[in-house]
């Protein structure tokens, strides 16, 4: 057995001041060891960050305070440390790469001088050296032309690019223990895949033991040796990857694991209602003014062409600024098209004048990603659910019945109508935001990443409701993701999209596992644990045996 | 702090880590702030002078020992006695009897001017913040408006129109009335892309009942912050007119004018200056606090390092 690099034996956080000492994370234990990588994984709240927070002794900066326990780095307790010794530790035994790259780097520094700072202090290499040392490792992080790279901002890159800076800026001093809090989580699927790939190899190189935090069951079916599932601040089940994977213990992990969503498209019946809305042509370009020459064009969508039939759920699948949300508030007309054509019950909503419009708005809805901001939180949950109603000029007792109904449908209970937005969890605001939507009965539903937000287990619930929703009251939903997974589950027919164009579209199954475009395979590729099939606890054979389904 | 608003807020701050409750100005958090910040001693100090100066100038005429504008030439300049509390100035009017008509005067255009500049601002600046072709226009007013010392526009509307309370009130008013706007207009701005806003909008609700029902009262909580602080300075502002002469008409007994007039006479009795200004000086600081403190309280960024 190689050596423990970090070992967390019966750590506990409270909050300070707290006279009830609530613990945020209790009684947690486990180890990393060297070259070995665990990945810690819980839904929010569940006090992942927090155990990361405090093995770098980042804790009082939060308001909470490590009460019990100890950490152990080279069997050196860190919470016992002086201040000083910490940020020694922190450089050159220690190092966290973070979600927000973009936040985690100085914004008015170049990269090159950020990345030195760290040699700078912690070395007693001179100028030539350290930018020697800093440029072979911009190099080993895969960055081209790192002598014009060293001098950038942060602004002039990309995420991936950022997040792969932040990378080198927390392995320059090859620490023994790396830390990343959801190193992949605000990056597209594709950087995601290749920012694995790079901590992996580096890894490798340096024989580093990586503590990986992550909410995504893909990503740790990618990389784990080991997994350390949390929840409401405690360890819920420790395991290989394999054991966790296929054998889970208690039933949280149980329910966390089938909760997942896997590539496996599931068998649906071809649905063929009337169709409800009719996309031809839809284009949508910004002009960038400047202050002298002429402005420069920027396409954010062009010649989109999709249909949605009753009953049906089509998916818009895409990487960020692929187009999809455009296209998305373009058919909603919370933008003005600028060409094309938005049939809905043969009005085009594209070019419909303001007063008809307000009248149509009843006929098509959108979902939005942000739970906590999608309601208004002045307003009662029941005011919201049924200011559609009012508007239409439903009677406010009869709209206020109506709404309890909704809220059943949605499986809340009806009689919260006089709570407000803050008092509800994520999952519990979409479903209102839901049933909002659904109170004028409209022929169509836009679901705007509307389960990217949320765990797992309440994004399996809410595609759940959306699927009972389609099946009793037989709404067409467009249904808008980044994660193919997420789109597998739930659509019928998957419409591909790539810098502002359609590249690929057609029947779900066909186009995950037969799919014709490039891109579309290169989704598929890079999503995160493709060769799992999480609902049945079992590793896909091969990708043939998809199809064979 | 009472021991059950202690629970309170540590309840609170229980459940927003469980819900991982973001930056979303929930309603609790400032009414429990708002309890603490305004429990403080200071804060007790203000309000409680505050309220005594507004009973003062409800209760003017029966605290009154006289009247004030009442002319007595045998009782000139005198010292603080029984009949004259605080004495007289330099054509025997009571001084006590003057300070206390005055605390009306005071709040009355405090109170008109910070009220009339809530209500314009937050009209124009809701128009900026929403049409944005309007927008630029209304902004480019304001800027003229701001360019000008807000003192000297305020004589040059007196001199303009003619000294009374209505003018003055209003010479006051219009130079606040842009730091208004611009505030509103801010908050408008902000709030018109979220997401609950659309969702508004696709839900077929119009437009003044967009405006009503969720962007406006987003604007509240600042509004009164700013409010209070026009009050102050609309106080002092009359206070500095009346002082340079080109405020109310002089038979109005105001504190800007009462030391105004105590001036000739300060190394002899500087209580003719020293007695208003120790009241205006009280409001004003009062006020001040106060507004810090609702500031405080309603300020989001400071309720989440609760």
């Amino acid at each position: 057995m190689s050596f423990a690099v970090l070992q967390v034996e019966d750590l506990s956080v409270s909050l300070t001041g707290s006279p009830a000492l609530r613990k945020v994370v209790d009684g947690v234990s486990f180890e990393v060891r060297m070259g070995e990588t665990v990945c810690l994984v819980g839904e929010s709240g569940s006090g992942k960050s927090v155990t990361a927070l405090s093995v770098m002794g980042l804790l009082s900066r939060t308001g909470l305070a490590t009460s019990e326990g100890r950490v152990l780095v080279d069997n050196e307790n860190v919470l016992e440390a002086s201040e000083r010794r910490v940020r020694e530790l922190r450089a050159t035994r220690m190092a966290m790469v973070f979600q927000e790259p973009m936040t985690a780097l100085n914004p008015v520094q170049s990269v090159g001088r950020q990345i030195d700072e760290v040699l700078r202090v912690h070395s007693k290499l001179n100028g030539v050296e350290r930018r020697e040392r800093v440029l072979a490792m911009l190099d080993s992080v895969h960055l081209a032309n790192v002598t014009k790279l060293y001098d950038t901002y942060p602004h002039e890159l990309s995420g991936g690019q950022r997040q792969r800076i932040v990378i080198s800026m927390a392995l320059i001093l090859e620490p023994r223990l790396l830390i990343a809090d959801e190193p992949t989580t605000a990056l597209d699927v594709t950087t995601q895949n290749q920012i694995l790939l790079l901590i992996r190899e580096l890894q490798e190189k340096q024989n580093t033991a990586v503590l990986l935090i992550t909410h995504d069951f893909g990503v740790v079916a990618e990389v784990a040796k080991r997994i350390v599932v949390m929840r409401n601040g405690r360890v819920v089940e420790i395991g290989e990857r394999a054991e966790i994977l296929t054998r889970p213990r208690e039933s949280y992990t149980r329910l966390l694991v089938s909760s997942v969503p896997s590539l496996i498209p599931k068998q649906r019946a071809r649905v063929s209602g009337e169709t409800i809305l009719d996309v031809r042509g839809l284009a949508k370009t910004y002009v960038e003014r400047r202050l002298f020459g002429g402005g420069r064009i920027v396409t954010a969508a062009e010649d989109v062409n999709l249909t949605v039939r009753r009953g049906e759920i089509v998916g818009i699948v895409g990487e960020s600024g692929s187009g999809k949300s455009t296209v998305a508030r373009c058919i909603v007309r919370l933008i003005d098209p600028t060409a094309g054509v938005v049939s809905i019950r043969g009005e085009d909503i594209a070019r419909v004048a303001r007063r008809p419009l307000r009248r149509l708005r009843q006929h098509f809805q959108i979902v939005f990603q942000d739970p906590y901001r999608s309601l208004n939180p002045r307003r009662t949950v029941g005011d919201s659910i049924v200011e559609g109603l009012i508007n239409f000029g439903m009677a406010r007792s009869e709209a206020m019945v109506r709404g309890s109904e909704l809220l059943r449908t949605v499986g809340l209970d009806s009689d919260v109508m006089g709570r407000y937005p803050h008092q509800f969890s994520g999952g519990q605001r979409q479903r209102i935001c839901i049933a909002r939507a659904l109170a004028l009965e409209p022929d169509l539903l836009i679901a705007d990443e509307a389960v990217s937000a949320l765990d797992v287990s309440v994004q399996a619930q809410v595609l759940k409701l959306l699927e009972d929703i389609r099946a009793v009251t037989g709404v067409g939903v467009l249904f808008i993701t980044h994660d193919l997974r997420v789109a597998a589950q739930i659509c019928d027919t998957i419409v591909v999209m790539q810098n502002g164009c359609i590249v690929e579209s057609g029947v779900a199954a066909t186009v995950l596992t037969a799919p014709q475009h490039d891109y579309t395979r290169l989704l598929i590729d890079a999503a995160p644990g493709r060769n799992w099939d999480f609902q049945n606890f079992k590793p896909i054979e091969s990708t043939a045996s998809i199809a064979a389904r | 702090m009472s021991e059950d608003v202690e629970r309170s807020i540590f309840a609170l701050v229980d459940s927003s880590l469980e819900t991982q409750v973001s930056v979303e100005p929930s309603r609790l958090v400032p009414l429990v702030h708002l309890r603490r910040t305004l429990g403080a001693p200071p804060v007790l100090m203000a309000l409680a002078l505050l309220a005594i100066i507004a009973l003062i100038a409800i209760f003017a005429p029966l605290l009154a020992t006289g009247n004030p504008i009442a002319i007595d030439p045998s009782a000139r300049l005198q010292h603080a006695s029984s009949a004259h509390w605080l004495g007289t100035d330099a054509f025997g009017r009571d001084m006590y009897t003057r300070i206390i008509y005055g605390s009306r005067i005071s709040l009355l255009v405090g109170l008109g001017a910070s009220l009339t500049s809530v209500v314009l601002g937050l009209l124009m600046g809701t128009i900026a913040g929403y049409f944005r072709l309007l927008d630029s226009l209304i902004m480019r007013i304001m800027d003229g408006v701001m360019a000008i010392p807000g003192i000297l526009l305020a004589i040059a509307l007196v001199t303009l129109s003619g000294a009374s309370l209505l003018t003055v009130v209003v010479a006051i008013t219009i130079p606040e009335i842009p730091r208004v706007v611009r505030l509103v207009r801010s908050v408008i701005l902000g709030v018109r892309n979220e997401p609950y806003v659309e969702a508004a909008i696709a839900l077929g609700t119009p437009l003044p009942a967009l405006l009503l029902r969720h962007m406006v009262p987003n604007t509240v909580a600042p509004l009164i912050v700013q409010g209070t602080f026009v009050f102050a300075s609309a106080m002092l502002t009359e206070a500095g007119m009346g002082f340079l002469g080109v405020g109310l008409p002089p038979e109005i007994p105001s504190w800007g004018n009462i030391m105004a007039e105590g001036r000739t006479y300060f190394q002899l009795m500087p209580g003719l200056i020293l007695y208003a200004g120790v009241f205006l000086a009280l409001t004003v600081l009062s006020i001040n606090v106060l507004g810090d403190a609702l500031r405080d309280a309603l300020d989001p960024t400071l309720s989440r390092k609760l």
